[in-house]
């Protein structure tokens, strides 16, 4: 299952539309530079992982594609659109916040926020935000929870609302911010799982500073540490990383990179 | 007891505390859980200036105290979201710079400053059927603007950032709910007084989050216990002649420390409480 979706993606790749392009992307923050001369193309149903280290602008770089921080220099395209129109098409789970638990707000009322863009003010969500809801958390396993307040559940648990709330606008890529923090390990193949499933409907970029949760399931590995180091692969990309010394060098001497490569 | 009833300054004053818990309770659950507490209370402090140059220019201050309390929460939004001045010190410089304003005016102008401190400290005892008509209105607009905005406002105090992304336009919300802040602070302002307005912005919202997870049944709440601690406070100061203000948030502290109580200690033993409901994986 796991390799013949891979093998598709990989006969299909000539065919895939490019749907987010940064062309030569500096930020500043005052007088530091956050990602400098940043190149990147990602297509159509390809998994992509970041990794970096923290402070490597690995969340800047998600927010510049999102519109949130404007570049010094460069250009990006989201589906051939500026950010601010493109961000309808994306997907967004932002880092796990540490928000108050204790904020009155239901599971469901997460996730219909993310059909605020469709909804006018005034207006009431109707059936069709309602369904869209009830399918996205379908999509999670998270239906039962549904009436229950978000900071009641578990960290993994909440990060699937999280992924749910980014779902509900049908988004052709979906971002996803270091969303393997909260969720402990046995845990988290089923989170690859749902991403593979996603991953036939849209593009997928997952940022984590943590190598190892970059798992099997990602097709290609971009390496940030201010500069972005891609081959356009996943095999490449990680001799690269060897190579370049750009990532913290533990991650490669503890031994971590055979479980990033596929097995055959 | 009943028989206070008959005076129409009491009957006027008690309109005046509900009309009070509906402002209050309605914003005060927004200012909770949008954690907004110390830029509310620089907007509310801030709005002193609006007293004074209602002094210094011989009107109402209720006519200056609502412009000034608007551009006061317009600016210091505007400035501790769009500077890179730290929201905080933004806030605290802004208040004091409020205040020094209404007390400037107040010196400018001829003669003694008549209520000043009915304004200050609150004087529900001698409100007055036109600042009824006033605290009326302002609830309307209260309540129309979160009937139209309940969502939005919802989503913007939840996860600010991910509004943006899905379109919301949060800035300008973000500012439209200072705006109701200040017009809270002039509804508040008769029956506590500016200096203690924060109390009931917070405390009624406070306890009632304890007890529900629902923002709807938090704002019911929190008016309802407005209303209790107003009428309780009202009571026992007319009782034993206390400052009615001061006596309100008096009653209203307490509340909110026996409702922690019950919360922490007895509640903690008790797994059907709201706040122990944790659900497993």
């Amino acid at each position: 299952m796991m390799n013949s979706g891979y093998k598709n993606n990989k006969n299909k790749k000539n065919r895939n539309r490019e749907v987010i392009n940064l062309k030569n992307v500096w930020v500043d923050y005052n007088d530091i530079t956050v990602l400098e001369d940043v190149n990147l193309s990602i297509y159509e149903q390809e998994f992509l992982g970041i990794i970096g280290p923290n402070g490597g602008g690995k969340t800047t770089l998600l927010k510049v594609v999102l519109g949130l921080v404007l570049p010094s220099k460069g250009e990006i395209n989201v589906l051939g659109v500026k950010p601010e129109e493109g961000r309808n098409y994306i997907g967004y789970v932002p880092q796990y916040a540490l928000f108050d638990h204790e904020f009155p707000i239901s599971v469901e009322e997460v996730v219909l926020t993310g059909r605020l863009g469709i909804r006018r003010f005034w207006q009431i969500y109707n059936k069709e935000d309602k369904r869209k809801v009830q399918e996205a958390l379908d999509i999670v396993g998270m239906s039962k929870f549904k009436g229950k307040q978000i900071g009641k559940l578990s960290g993994g648990q909440q990060q699937r609302v999280f992924i749910a709330r980014a779902l509900v606008t049908d988004p052709k890529i979906l971002l996803l911010d270091e969303p393997l923090a909260s969720i402990d390990t046995p845990l988290q193949t089923g989170f690859y799982e749902l991403l593979e499933r996603l991953k036939k409907r849209m593009a997928i970029v997952l940022v984590t500073h943590d190598l190892s949760a970059v798992s099997v399931y990602v097709d290609k590995i971009a390496c940030l540490n201010r500069r972005l180091f891609y081959h356009n692969s996943k095999e490449i990309s990680v001799e690269d990383l060897e190579a370049t010394y750009h990532c913290p060098v533990d991650l490669i001497a503890h031994g971590i990179p055979h479980r990033v490569l596929k097995k055959h | 007891m009943m028989e206070i009833l008959q005076y129409e300054f009491i009957r006027n004053s008690i309109l005046a505390i509900i009309l009070a818990s509906i402002a209050c309770g309605i914003v005060g659950v927004y200012v909770v859980i949008k954690r907004i507490v110390f830029i509310s209370g620089g907007i509310a402090h801030a709005s002193f200036g609006g007293i004074g140059l209602g002094y210094f220019l011989g009107i109402n201050p209720t006519w200056g105290i609502i412009p000034f309390g608007i551009i006061s929460a317009l600016v210091m939004g505007l400035v501790s979201r769009r500077t890179r001045i730290p929201e905080d010190t933004a806030i605290g410089i802004l208040w004091a710079l409020g205040v020094s304003l209404g007390i400037i005016f107040i010196g400018l102008s001829p003669g003694y400053a008549p209520n000043l401190f009915s304004y200050l400290f609150g004087s529900i005892l001698t409100v007055t059927p036109a600042d009824l008509m006033v605290m009326l209105i302002l609830d309307l607009v209260i309540i129309k603007v979160v009937f139209l905005f309940y969502k939005e406002f919802l989503a913007l105090s939840f996860d600010d950032e991910f509004a943006t992304v899905v379109g919301v336009p949060t800035e300008e919300l973000y500012l439209l709910l200072l705006c109701l802040i200040a017009l809270t602070v002039v509804v508040l302002m008769r029956v506590v007084g500016i200096i203690l307005v924060i109390a009931l912005l917070t405390i009624p919202a406070a306890i009632s989050k304890q007890f529900t997870a629902n923002l709807k049944k938090m704002m019911f709440i929190s008016v309802l216990l407005s209303a209790i601690f107003g009428m309780l406070g009202l009571v026992l100061s007319y009782q034993f002649n206390l400052a009615s203000g001061a006596t309100i948030v008096m009653v209203s502290g307490i509340g909110f420390i026996l409702s922690w109580l019950y919360n922490d200690k007895f509640c903690a033993r008790h797994k059907t409480c709201h706040s122990n409901i944790k659900i497993k994986e």
